[in-house]
C-alpha cells in the first residue's frame, strides 16, 4: 500500500490525560501514518463525525477514566449507523482484564494496557484496518 | 460506495472518501472532479496563513463560527507538515476546532503536506474542489505554519488572511520579500500582549511601499481565542471581495490561477511518464553512468533523456 494509513487518536470522557495518547500519536507518526490529533473531551458522536470527515482507516482512543464500557461501544456503534464499520477501532488506556472481552465482543478490535509496547500497537493497526 | 451520487447527495462519507482518492492520486476521482466540474465556482475561497502557533487554526475556528451564525455552509482544508523521514504526520488543527466537529453544516478535512513545499499540499487543488462541489458557501484553507517564502496559498485563495503576533521580528523582517507580499488582510493575534500596536505600525509602515494605490491590505488587531475582531475581520474579507470584482482583478486573479493550474497538472502528468521511464528502462542509469565516465555531459544526457520522453509519448 503506498498511501499512509490514517487515523483518529481520539480522547472520549471526561479525564484529562493526554499523556498516553501523545507518546501513541507520536509512535504512530514515526511509523509513517497520518494521525489526527483531536484533542481532549471528545463526545463519541464527534468522533464518529471526526473519522468520517477524515476518511479514517482507524479510531484509536484511550480512556484512563472507567468509561470504557460505555463510550469505547458508543462510538463502535455510530460508525456502524453511519455506514462506516469498515473504520477499524482500538482502545487503550487504563482497562482492567475482565472488561477485555466484553469490549472486543462489542466491537472494539484490540485493547492495549499500559506497558504494551508501541511497536505491538503499530503492527496491530497495519494488518487489521480492512481497507487496501 | 457509489462516490459520485453520495457526493451529490450530501453524504459526507461519500465526500470524505473522494477527498482521499485525490489525495492518492486515484484516476477514478479526477473522473469524478471531471464530470462534476461545472459545479465549482460557488464556493469563496479564504486562505489562512502565518507563521507557526501564531493562532492560525482558531482564527479559522472563529470565522468558521460566525459564518454559521449566518447560516453558511463551512468547509476547511487544514495542512499540516508531512516528515520528510518517515511520510508520518499529526495532523493537530481540529484540536482548536473541537466544537465544529458535531455541527453538520462544517466539514473538516486535515491533510498532510507529502512532500510538498510551498505551505500547501498537491491534493489541496482536489480537496476544495470537492467541497465546493459538495455545497459549500465558503472554504477555508489553513496552510501550514509558513517561514518566508511558502507562498502556494495565492495560487488557490480568493482572499489571503496574513495572521501575525507580536514579537516576531523588527520591520526589516516585514519589508523581506515573500510571505509579506502576499497578504490581503494582515490580522495581528493575540493583541493583548505587548507590542501590538508597534507591530500593527510595523505592517502598515511596510504596506505604504505598496504600488497598488486603489487596494491597501487592511491590517487589524484581533485576540481570535475571546472571538474580539472577528466580526471586523469577516466585514474585511467581503470588502476585498467587492473591491476584487468591482475592479476587475478577481477575474484576471482567476485566469492566472488557472494558467498556473493547468501548467501544475500537466508537470505532474510529464513526471509521472518520467518515473514510468525510469522504473521500465534502464536509461538514466545508463546515461548516469556515461556522465560519470566523462562520455557525456548532463545536459546532452537531459536531452537524450527528451527524446527517450517524446518517443514514449508518440508510441502511446
Amino acid at each position: 500500500m503506498d498511501r499512509p494509513i490514517r487515523v483518529v487518536v481520539a480522547k472520549p470522557g471526561l479525564d484529562g490525560h493526554d499523556r498516553g495518547a501523545k507518546v501513541v500519536a507520536r509512535a504512530l507518526r514515526d511509523a509513517g501514518m497520518e494521525v489526527i490529533y483531536t484533542g481532549l473531551r471528545q463526545t463519541p458522536e464527534q468522533i464518529a463525525e471526526t473519522a468520517i470527515q477524515e476518511d479514517a482507516d482507524c479510531v484509536a482512543m484511550s480512556i484512563l477514566s472507567g468509561a470504557h464500557n460505555h463510550l469505547f461501544p458508543k462510538v463502535v456503534n455510530l460508525l456502524k449507523e453511519r455506514g462506516a464499520d469498515d473504520i477499524l477501532v482500538v482502545g487503550g488506556g487504563v482497562i482492567p482484564e475482565d472488561d477485555i472481552p466484553g469490549l472486543i465482543e462489542a466491537g472494539i478490535a484490540g485493547i492495549f494496557t499500559p506497558g504494551t509496547p508501541t511497536s505491538v500497537t503499530i503492527d496491530f493497526i497495519k494488518n487489521n484496518i480492512k481497507r487496501k | 460506495m457509489d462516490i459520485k451520487a453520495g457526493l451529490l447527495n450530501n453524504d459526507k462519507r461519500a465526500a470524505a472518501r473522494l477527498i482521499s482518492m485525490m489525495e492518492n492520486g486515484e484516476p477514478e476521482a479526477v473522473q469524478i472532479i471531471k464530470e462534476c466540474y461545472n459545479m465549482t465556482g460557488h464556493a469563496r475561497i479564504i486562505g489562512i496563513t502565518g507563521p507557526p502557533g501564531v493562532g492560525k487554526s482558531t482564527v479559522t475556528d472563529k470565522l468558521a463560527k460566525q459564518l454559521r451564525k449566518e447560516g453558511k455552509q463551512v468547509g476547511i482544508v487544514a495542512v499540516d507538515p508531512t516528515s520528510p523521514f518517515t511520510g508520518g504526520a499529526i495532523l493537530g488543527d481540529r484540536v482548536r476546532m473541537a466544537d465544529l466537529n458535531n455541527d453538520p453544516g462544517v466539514f473538516i478535512r486535515s491533510m498532510g503536506t507529502r512532500g510538498a513545499l510551498g505551505g500547501l499540499s498537491k491534493a489541496v487543488h482536489g480537496a476544495v474542489k470537492v467541497l465546493d462541489i459538495f455545497g459549500m458557501d465558503y472554504i477555508f484553507i489553513e496552510t501550514v505554519g509558513v517561514g518566508q517564502s511558502e507562498i502556494d496559498i495565492v495560487k488557490l485563495a480568493d482572499t489571503v488572511i496574513m495572521v501575525m503576533v507580536p514579537g516576531l521580528g523588527d520591520d526589516i523582517q516585514a519589508i523581506k520579500a515573500g510571505i509579506m507580499e502576499i497578504g490581503d488582510i494582515f490580522a495581528v493575534n493575540k493583541s493583548d500582549r505587548d507590542d501590538a500596536e508597534r507591530t500593527a505600525a510595523e505592517i502598515e509602515a511596510m504596506l505604504d511601499f505598496n504600488r497598488n494605490e486603489e487596494y491597501r491590505p487592511p491590517v487589524l488587531n484581533i485576540i481570535a481565542r475571546d472571538n474580539k475582531g472577528i466580526e471586523k475581520l469577516l466585514e474585511l474579507i467581503e470588502k476585498h471581495w467587492e473591491y476584487e470584482n468591482k475592479s476587475g482583478s478577481y477575474k484576471q486573479k482567476k485566469l492566472n490561477r488557472l494558467r498556473t493550474e493547468i501548467m501544475d497538472i500537466f508537470r505532474d502528468e510529464v513526471m509521472k511518464t518520467l518515473y514510468s521511464i525510469s522504473e521500465n528502462t534502464n536509461i538514466i542509469n545508463e546515461l548516469a553512468q556515461k556522465v560519470m565516465d566523462k562520455q557525456m555531459d548532463p545536459y546532452t544526457a537531459a536531452d537524450r533523456l527528451m527524446d527517450e520522453f517524446t518517443n514514449n509519448q508518440r508510441n502511446n
